[in-house]
């Protein structure tokens, strides 16, 4: 009874999806095996590098190919061989794919159209759509007559309108500028507030996951290494890959006993477990300082190299007794103290729940 | 000096365009409204009565010529769109080596290519000959001397420049967009109709004119594999001009295919919607 009721809530689910094909007469894994739930009225970001099977997936979901092994299901249906033309589904493409010979009135109602839906309905709906996105008055343009921000929201209205189980959008924002691509982040997150379907984001820039999404699927070489929220997979990352990959990390190994772990002069605090360690901490949760600190913290020597102005902080590079660099963020707040120059001796210091081991692969 | 550049560059091709096409033109219909013979010479006299008796002559062979190349402008769309979509979505990697089949032909000359297609038809040549050695064809059953001959010629003959207009129109539709019309409901002849087929539009805009215009005109397919039953505008102008040496009336007959060709054309270009035709081919 448990089982069934969850089956009907999440809007999506792969289980085992595996994609292979032939290159060169030598099959390739594009998806090596992905198993995930997609709760309904979710935003759901699949976060990787280009290549890491993420956009296969997506297209596994939206119906463009079909799973070598495993199961597609939308709603509990299994839908592993039906058709894009007749899943629920619709895509935003990466490139928008709008139909440059139709204007924007017909681009967003040719869905309608192809369900055979009654013209009064169209009209109700395109019109309400156009609103939605803020292109009402520009029915008649042509997609080429318009900006990147405006075809894109043209591309959103048009798969937004058959008001899909689950919208899914490749890379949507990847070709606007910086300013207009912050101001579509926030954009779609209220659009998908107002008509709460499921969205499925496809992206390699660990930003735009982090300021939209509600869970993050991070990908990498055909498999997802975590699943979690934002913060989580921010705050504790479960692998070197994720650590690296989202944001700045630094990666301390070492040998460690007894909870702590001897390093260059210092000692850093691990969490648990003994033994060959790798530690991740933050650029920004390290403070730094010329004397050195006391207390019930993780303190290590070093010395400063590059320093570099970023406006809001300061970005130190600093190298540790045993030569491993430290990446360290200072905000420039009114009170930043410490000005370390280049050559300087300092103490980097972080509290011990900012270091989080993944060489142990403890879970939380 | 920096302002003039541009037409200082496209000098050259004023300069052909001008003594190539607008001086013949222009003696062409000075020649066109002269009287006279051949040995006598001949005056202008400003008779514009060559025209009336020119189409009054050759009306039939005139609307013929239209008829046959209007025929097998349809077949060549019918045969050449097919082979330009498979071309531009199935060829793959090996599309130049269909592309490089596809202009093998002219690699021979154009009247020899039609008299093979002579020998080939010949009532007891190699195909129906055999076929009628065996009993499966009835002994007078005949193709040359006939429309299907002629038709079938021209249809042979122009048939690649209806293919490669067409190709590059397909090939330039991308096909992310023929994804978000499956993504988007329609089924694979609703994608076809509603997307493919009016982005390639403008290529079979300029295939009909690449294919319709030369077929109309064309002496060689008549003259080789028609009887004396399928004479177009083309044969007329050309016996006219070299062998009756009646420039006038050739002249006359030249014009007049050239106005009813470009009405023709002007005609099919509202009918298509010049204004989606141009837009969609600069897209």
């Amino acid at each position: 009874m448990a089982e069934l009721n969850r089956a009907e809530l999440n809007a999506i689910e792969l289980d085992g999806v595996v994609k292979e094909y032939l290159s060169h007469g030598e099959v390739v894994q594009a998806v090596k095996g992905v198993t995930l739930d997609i709760a309904e009225g979710e935003f759901f970001s699949l976060l990787g590098p280009s290549g890491c099977g993420k956009t296969t997936t997506m297209r596994m979901i939206a119906g463009f190919e079909e799973p070598s092994r495993g199961v597609v299901r939308l709603h509990g249906a299994d839908v592993t061989n039906v058709p894009p033309n007749k899943r629920d589904v619709n895509m935003v493409f990466q490139s928008y794919a709008l139909f440059p010979h139709m204007n924007v009135w017909d681009n967003v109602a040719f869905g309608l159209k192809q369900r055979r839906t009654p013209q009064e309905e169209i009209r109700r709906r395109v019109g309400e759509m156009l609103e939605i996105v803020d292109l009402a008055g520009r029915e008649k343009r042509r997609p080429r007559e318009m900006s990147g921000g405006q075809q894109q929201r043209v591309a959103l209205a048009r798969a937004l309108v058959n008001r899909p189980r689950a919208l899914l959008l490749d890379e949507p924002l990847g070709a606007l500028d910086l300013k207009l691509r912050q101001a579509m982040q926030i954009e779609l997150k209220r659009i998908q507030r107002e008509v709460g379907i499921t969205f499925v984001y496809v992206t390699h820039d660990q930003s735009e996951a982090l300021t939209m999404s509600d869970r993050i699927a991070v990908m990498n070489d055909g498999l997802v290494e975590q699943l979690g929220g934002p913060r989580e997979i921010y705050e504790k990352p479960a692998s070197a890959f994720v650590a690296g990959f989202i944001g700045t990390s630094n990666l301390l190994t070492g040998v460690a006993a007894g909870g702590v772990l001897e390093l260059g002069g210092g000692r850093v605090l691990v969490p648990e477990g003994d033994g060959e360690v790798t530690v991740t901490v933050r650029p920004e949760k390290i403070t730094i300082s010329l004397d050195k600190p006391d207390g019930e913290v993780s303190v290590v020597p070093g010395t400063v190299g590059e320093v570099v102005y970023l406006g809001t902080y300061n970005s130190y590079a600093v190298r540790l007794g045993d030569g491993t660099e430290v990446t360290v963020f200072q905000q420039n707040a009114h009170d930043a103290t410490t000005t370390a120059e280049r050559g300087d001796p300092v103490w980097l210091s972080w509290p011990a729940q900012h270091s989080y081991a993944i060489g142990s692969r403890s879970t939380p | 000096m920096k302002r003039l550049t541009p037409y200082l560059l496209a000098l050259p091709s004023w300069m052909w365009l001008a003594v190539f096409l607008v001086v013949p033109m222009a003696a062409m219909a000075s020649v066109s409204l002269q009287t006279g013979n051949a040995i006598d010479g001949f005056a202008m006299t400003f008779s514009f009565s060559n025209y009336a008796d020119a189409l009054g002559r050759y009306s039939t062979q005139l609307v013929r010529s239209l008829w046959y190349g209007g025929l097998a402008t349809v077949a060549m769309l019918v045969i050449g769109y097919p082979v330009a979509y498979w071309i531009a979505f199935k060829g793959g990697s090996r599309k130049s080596v269909y592309l490089f089949l596809l202009l093998l032909p002219f690699f021979v000359s154009f009247v020899l290519r039609t008299i093979s297609w002579g020998f080939l038809l010949a009532d007891d040549g190699v195909v129906f000959g055999t076929l009628k050695g065996w009993g499966l064809l009835p002994a007078d059953f005949h193709v040359l001397a006939t429309t299907v001959a002629v038709v079938g010629g021209l249809t042979y003959n122009f048939l690649p420049f209806m293919i490669l207009p067409i190709y590059v129109a397909l090939e330039r539709v991308d096909p992310r967009v023929v994804e978000a019309a499956y993504d988007l409901y329609a089924s694979r002849t609703a994608a076809f109709r509603r997307v493919v087929l009016p982005l390639s539009l403008p290529g079979v805009f300029a295939g009909v004119l690449m294919t319709f215009v030369p077929a109309t005109a064309d002496p060689v397919n008549a003259q080789v594999l028609g009887g004396t039953g399928n004479t177009m505008i083309g044969n007329i102008i050309q016996t006219e001009y070299l062998t009756n040496l009646n420039y006038p009336t050739a002249s006359a007959l030249s014009f007049t295919l050239m106005a009813v060709l470009l009405i023709g054309i002007f005609i099919y270009a509202r009918a298509l919607g010049t204004e989606n035709v141009l837009e969609a081919a600069a897209r």
